[in-house]
């Protein structure tokens, strides 16, 4: 698994660089994000999270299965928005309200 | 390199579940200053990144902490250390109280009270745990924290831990702290043996792959007394995303088949080791895969533990919706992980006393890099961090803060100097990485020979981990972070050392899988009633035997 950054997207903030817990997202010099160690993502989706420019997506490996869906977050009214894309163009959203406990 | 000195009175040394814990008791008990080293940033490193799921150990209505204790021993099949296990249940409910008022969400029953899962664990909605325990540290006045400062080793003086040495991975700087007393909090290890998938996802594992070992490393090292890292801890997992099963063996019953469609679980038992044992053997006899039987759940089953799953593994719930077959659609494939070394599942790590000082004079110990104390997940570890808080404020009023020797520091920063020095490495630090991993894989009791070992093989290892550790010696960095991961390597050489020679010494097979020792493939009575410790003397690991107490006698901590 890892995570692909739309660098047209991105706004600089270094907010995903701040939180990943394996330090591998970095600035450019132009002052936007990029992965630096691909293949060292632990999958944790801290980055997705913390994306105010939604410009973050997140995806399983070939190797472990991966069709090449791709997940990101958006947070409104303080609902957890999972977003599903998939390759042939559908869309899938999950929500979660971050004040409800897990049913098991 | 530019150094920059510190000083503080308790340094607690990795920001994840336990020393945060640690920092805001200290805080909220004294006036000392406390400083924070994380190798990463204290708001969503380490076990807690991506969530957890439930609690795991809380003592629920009707029980007590001796029935949590008793549960945990029986788990590690005797090899436990039952004055860690009870203090640590002691304090479960406590700490959970303390999580709710920092804002987890705990689910709770019309009554209000927690509604339990079972017989020991609380729901939760754990997705932003370590935000929560971050906020409530970052918040203190006397706390500092350093993030994205990586602890290399600590600095010794006068026969005690004095401090410690950091290399910071953004500014490169070589940190110099010096420290009344300091608490070892850096997790357990992951990627000393060849993962799952060992291509591109080769860090699509369970436990963070950016835990590696760094405490065991060096108390090893600097001849602290460690116990038990021959009890690895092996994962029953999801196949290819690695996520948890206990939500669904747990949440909708879903019982272990095999491809005959049998329920194999209760033909090898339900510990931990068991359930992953089952499910080698079963494979290997040619009724493989095996499956968590979840084909026939309800839909709104589906969608609960579709949610679940975003909130600690998401790769699971994408694969559910990726593949457009829901839980209650298709079985899940479940498989093993290659082995982890980790105390909060298992019992290895520091050799502690009932107050959570190591054999070290002046350094601490809790959550996963403390051994002795199985099962105590998330509020065990926070448990741990209270009681060696409050132990380190007790030794910080006895003794004066020892002054770290200039020849220690020079010597330090000579040894990072030679690694960004001039570059003449054949190999790079990955190469070295992918070595150990295939040695311990194939020699060690990897995935590879599923799980299992000899004498003959161990010594194989052994021979080539240290051929390994040499060629380590001249690897070449070129900035700060390539400088991390080439000491990230030396540590996880040192701990493997240590799992073989711990291996060997357990002359019987007293947990399936974990430790599965074709010399010796049953338990033995002698054996059953010993921890195997061990400690590092003129460069040798020395192993020592030392008896299981009963009925609450306290433990031998030195014989020095
Ligand atoms: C994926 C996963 C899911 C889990 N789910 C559950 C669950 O649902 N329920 C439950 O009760 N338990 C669960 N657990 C277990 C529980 O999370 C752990 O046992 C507990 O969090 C361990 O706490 P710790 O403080 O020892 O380690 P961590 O919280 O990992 O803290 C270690 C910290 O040290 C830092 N560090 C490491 N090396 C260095 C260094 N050299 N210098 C500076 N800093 C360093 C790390 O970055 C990290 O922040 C889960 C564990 C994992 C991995
Ligand atoms: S998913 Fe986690 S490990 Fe991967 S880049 Fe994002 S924050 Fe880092
Ligand atoms: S969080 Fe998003 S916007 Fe901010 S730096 Fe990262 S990718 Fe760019």
């Amino acid at each position: 698994m890892s995570i692909a950054i739309d660098r047209n997207k991105c706004v600089g903030c270094g907010k995903c660089r701040t939180v990943c817990p394996g330090s591998l997202i970095k600035l450019d010099d132009s002052g936007r994000a990029f992965i630096k160690y691909p293949r060292d993502c632990w999958g944790c989706t801290s980055c997705i999270k913390e994306c105010p420019a939604y410009a973050i997506r997140f995806y399983l490996g070939a190797d472990i299965g991966g069709a090449g869906s791709l997940v990101h977050t958006e947070k409104t009214d303080g609902i957890l928005k999972w977003i599903i894309e998939k390759p042939d163009g559908s869309v899938s959203q999950i929500d979660i309200d971050p004040k409800e406990s897990n049913k098991y | 390199m530019k150094v920059k000195k510190l000083d503080t009175d308790i340094l607690i040394i990795g920001g994840g579940t336990a020393g945060c814990y640690a920092a805001l008791t200290a805080a909220e008990n004294s006036s000392a200053s406390v400083l924070i080293c994380e190798k990463a940033h204290i708001k969503r490193s380490g076990c807690l990144a991506a969530g957890v799921n439930a609690l795991n150990a809380y003592i629920v209505e009707g029980k007590t902490p001796s029935f949590y204790a008793d549960y945990a021993m029986n788990d590690a099949a005797g090899i436990a250390r039952y004055d860690l296990l009870l203090t640590m249940s002691e304090r479960l409910n406590k700490v959970t109280a303390r999580l709710e008022k920092m804002g987890l969400v705990i689910l709770k029953d019309e009554n209000g009270r927690y509604a339990a899962r079972g017989n020991r664990n609380l729901k939760i909605n754990g997705e932003n745990i370590k935000p929560l325990l971050a906020s409530a540290v970052e918040g203190l006045e006397n706390v500092k924290v350093l993030n994205r400062v990586n602890i290399i080793d600590y600095a010794m003086a006068d026969g005690r831990v004095a401090g410690a040495y950091g290399i910071g991975i953004e500014d490169g700087a070589f940190y110099v702290i010096r420290a009344g007393a300091v608490l070892i909090a850096t997790g357990g290890a992951a990627g000393i043996y060849k993962p799952n998938n060992p291509g591109f996802s080769r860090h699509k594992m369970w436990y963070p792959p950016f835990n590696t070992g760094a405490g065991y490393a060096m108390g090893i090292r600097a001849g602290a007394e460690m116990t038990t890292f021959e009890m690895r801890f092996i994962a029953l997992r999801c196949k290819d995303t690695i996520a948890p099963t206990g939500t669904l063996a747990q949440g909708v019953g879903a019982k272990q088949i095999n491809s005959l469609g049998e329920v194999y679980e209760t033909r090898y038992g339900l510990t931990t080791s068991e359930r992953v044992y089952g499910t080698v053997n079963e494979n290997q006899e040619g009724r493989g895969p095996c499956y968590l039987k979840t084909e026939g759940i309800t839909p709104e089953q589906d969608e609960s533990l579709m949610k679940a799953y975003l909130n600690m593994a998401p790769s699971q719930t994408l694969k559910w919706i990726e593949s457009g077959l829901a839980p209650s659609r298709q079985n899940v494939e479940i498989e093993g992980t290659e082995p982890y070394i980790v105390g909060g599942h298992t019992a290895s790590g520091y050799w502690v006393d009932t107050n959570r000082a190591t054999t070290l004079k002046g350094l601490y110990a809790a959550g996963d890099v403390a051994g002795g104390c199985p099962q105590k997940y998330v509020t065990g570890a926070l448990a741990e961090g209270e009681i060696a808080a409050l132990s380190m404020l007790g030794y910080i009023r006895d003794n004066e803060p020892a002054d770290i020797p200039e020849e220690d520091i020079a010597l330090h920063i000579a040894e990072a100097e030679k690694f960004t020095g001039g570059n003449n490495s054949l190999f790079t630090t990955e190469q070295l990485e992918e070595a150990m991993q295939t040695v311990m894989d194939s020699y060690a009791g990897g995935i590879k020979t599923n799980y299992r070992f000899t004498g003959a093989q161990l010594e194989i290892a052994r021979q080539k981990i240290k051929q390994l550790v040499i060629l380590s010696g001249r690897l070449h960095a070129d900035d700060p972070q390539e400088l991390m991961y080439i000491y990230e390597l030396r540590e996880r050489l040192t701990v493997a050392l240590s799992v073989i020679a711990h291996l060997e010494a357990r002359k019987e097979t007293r947990w399936h899988s974990f430790a599965e020792n074709l010399d010796h493939p049953e338990k033995s009575s002698e054996f059953g009633k010993k921890f195997v410790n061990s400690r590092l003397e003129n460069g040798e690991i020395r192993i020592i035997l030392r008896d299981i107490t009963e009925g609450g006698e306290p433990y031998e901590h030195s014989d020095r």
